[in-house]
């Protein structure tokens, strides 16, 4: 029970990362059709501006705030030098042009900081555990952070759904070339959903280096996640992005422990062992295919 | 005869070995209603294309109240004051039809990316989209989701959000397709009206709308204006004849 607990906390502060990272990502995707592979590395490298800055200014929270911006400003520079010159061409073209900038920043991350994995000490205010149940305690930082979550969806969902910004955004995700007839200038309209993007998985980066160690391609798993998160929760919608982050946060938690345990119930012998961890991997696409099975567009897709 | 709003000056472009627009001139005046017809294929499609800026030029000029619009992007020509409404009906299907006209009305401010406040009490956007509505006979189904709007009604939704930008000349991409007799008349009439606001090009299949509407007629084909005048002398032209042969004229 108390690991069931502690896993499923565990899995929604997955998910609220995942968020953070997709609901950049979705916003791209559905405005501009812009496939960003790049997007991990952003999370990657906020976590190592996260290190310097909190270094350099002396404190876990300057360095996030300082990490953010920085990666949100890096996300222009990448848009205005690399990206703009893709939004017209063939996704294959994105595909490829992003994922070089994959390769670039991992190896660029390891020229500058070295592929020794770095660490970022957890703000020493949220640095302990508190009693959540009997015999479990629960770390305040990871709380923390699914709080966090939680507080940038709400703001997000209140920008997005309550504001005329909000309106143009999901207007541009839903028909660019109409919003751009209506005298709107599409090009500012995504860079400055692609800063907002770049900042939040940056402020993502920082956020989860405490928890995991600080290295190159540390992204790369979480870009794969996120695609599925926005892919499951309808391209553009950040709704969606939220609901699918946790169910993919939730389910591949919550699988890995269980399915294992599973598994060796029903099955018995070395086979027990090997087909857990095996499934527990696929769980997510399996949700995913599931729901494309009944919802081809995602949960919430904006274009009908 | 006052100056021209907007004039097209030997306009060409190519795609490979197909001219499609092949030295097209016109000139449209305020408050006229122009109207570019022509069999399939004679390249009125891309030509409001290029007036518009989705699709660039390859040479030749076009102006619009006296600003060369030539190499604008489209939201630089929709602040000048041109507005469009497409072939195929864009509204946005999950807002409401307030809220898709608010939107236009925030296109044609210069402050667009300013409204982070709540946008449905931004009276500044939503009173002159109620009167763009009214004009369009829309304004009883201002809360409805545009989605669920009949068909004649999404056309006078894209009607009102090309009128809330105050446009000087509408740019309209066969404004009647797909509606019925009922819902064609309606939308002339609809379109008679909107002269008085701004001048309208035209193109459209309906002949009988054309002939009732329009004051100046330019007839295309195979990328050339063959022919253009009042509709009268339009129906006599032998060279329409010709080229409109087998099919109903």
């Amino acid at each position: 029970m108390t690991l069931l607990v502690v896993q499923a906390l565990n899995g929604f502060q997955l998910g609220m990362l995942l968020f953070l990272i997709a609901a950049g990502l979705t916003l791209v995707f559905g405005v501009m059709n812009f496939v960003n592979l790049a997007h991990g590395v952003q999370y990657m490298l906020g976590a190592y501006l996260g290190v310097m800055f909190a270094r350099i200014a002396g404190g876990f929270w300057s360095g996030l705030i300082l990490a953010s911006l920085a990666a949100g400003a890096f996300g222009l520079v990448l848009e205005r030098l690399i990206f703009r010159h893709l939004y017209a061409r063939s996704e294959l073209d994105q595909v490829l042009a992003t994922f070089g900038v994959i390769i670039t920043l991992n190896e660029g991350v390891r020229l500058v900081w070295g592929s020794a994995p770095l660490e970022l000490p957890m703000p020493d205010a949220l640095s302990h555990s508190f009693q959540l149940m009997d015999g479990l305690r629960y770390p305040v930082y990871r709380v923390a952070l699914a709080v966090t979550g939680l507080v940038v969806a709400g703001l997000l969902a209140l920008v997005v759904n309550g504001t005329r910004a909000g309106m143009l955004i999901r207007a541009g995700a839903s028909n660019q070339e109409m919003v751009s007839a209506l005298g709107v200038d599409i090009g500012r309209l995504f860079r400055m959903v692609f800063g907002v993007g770049a900042m939040l998985a940056g402020f993502a980066g920082v956020l989860a280096a405490p928890l995991v160690s600080v290295e190159p391609n540390m992204g790369d798993n979480l870009l794969i996640l996120a695609f599925v998160v926005i892919v499951i929760g309808g391209t553009g919608s950040i709704r969606g992005a939220f609901l699918a982050a946790l169910i993919v946060g939730l389910v591949d938690t919550l699988g890995r422990s269980m399915i294992t345990d599973f598994a060796h119930a029903v099955l018995s012998g070395p086979a027990s062992s090997r087909v857990g961890p095996a499934l527990a991997s696929m769980l997510i696409y399996l949700v995913m295919a599931a729901v494309l099975a009944v919802r081809p567009a995602g949960l919430f897709p904006l274009r009908s | 005869m006052a100056e021209p709003l907007l004039t097209v000056a030997d306009l060409r472009k190519r795609y490979g070995a197909l001219q499609v627009t092949d030295g097209v001139s016109l000139a449209v005046h305020p408050h006229e209603i122009h109207a570019v017809i022509g069999p399939n294929g004679a390249g009125k499609t891309t030509l409001i294309h290029q007036m518009f800026g989705s699709v660039r030029a390859d040479s030749g000029q076009i102006r619009l109240d006296g600003h060369d619009i030539t190499r604008l992007a489209p939201h630089r020509r929709a602040r000048l004051g041109l507005a469009r409404s497409f072939q195929i009906t864009s509204v946005l299907p999950e807002f409401t039809v307030l809220d898709n006209v608010a939107l236009a009305v925030q296109g044609a401010l210069r402050s667009a990316f300013r409204f982070v406040r709540p946008a449905r009490r931004e009276a500044a956007l939503n009173e002159p989209a109620l009167v763009a509505l009214a004009r369009v006979g829309l304004h009883a189904r201002a809360e409805s989701l545009a989605g669920s709007l009949s068909h004649g009604e999404k056309r006078q939704l894209e009607l009102a959000m090309a009128l809330a930008a105050k446009p000087k000349v509408m740019l309209l991409d066969e404004p009647l397709a797909g509606a019925g007799p009922e819902e064609a008349a309606r939308l002339i009439a609809l379109l008679r009206e909107l002269r008085t606001h701004c001048a309208i090009v035209l193109v459209e299949h309906d002949m009988d709308a054309v002939f009732q509407l329009a004051d100046v007629i330019s007839v295309l084909a195979q990328g050339r204006v063959i022919a253009w005048g009042p509709p009268a002398e339009i129906r006599r032209d032998p060279a329409v004849r010709a080229a409109y042969l087998g099919e109903d004229f």
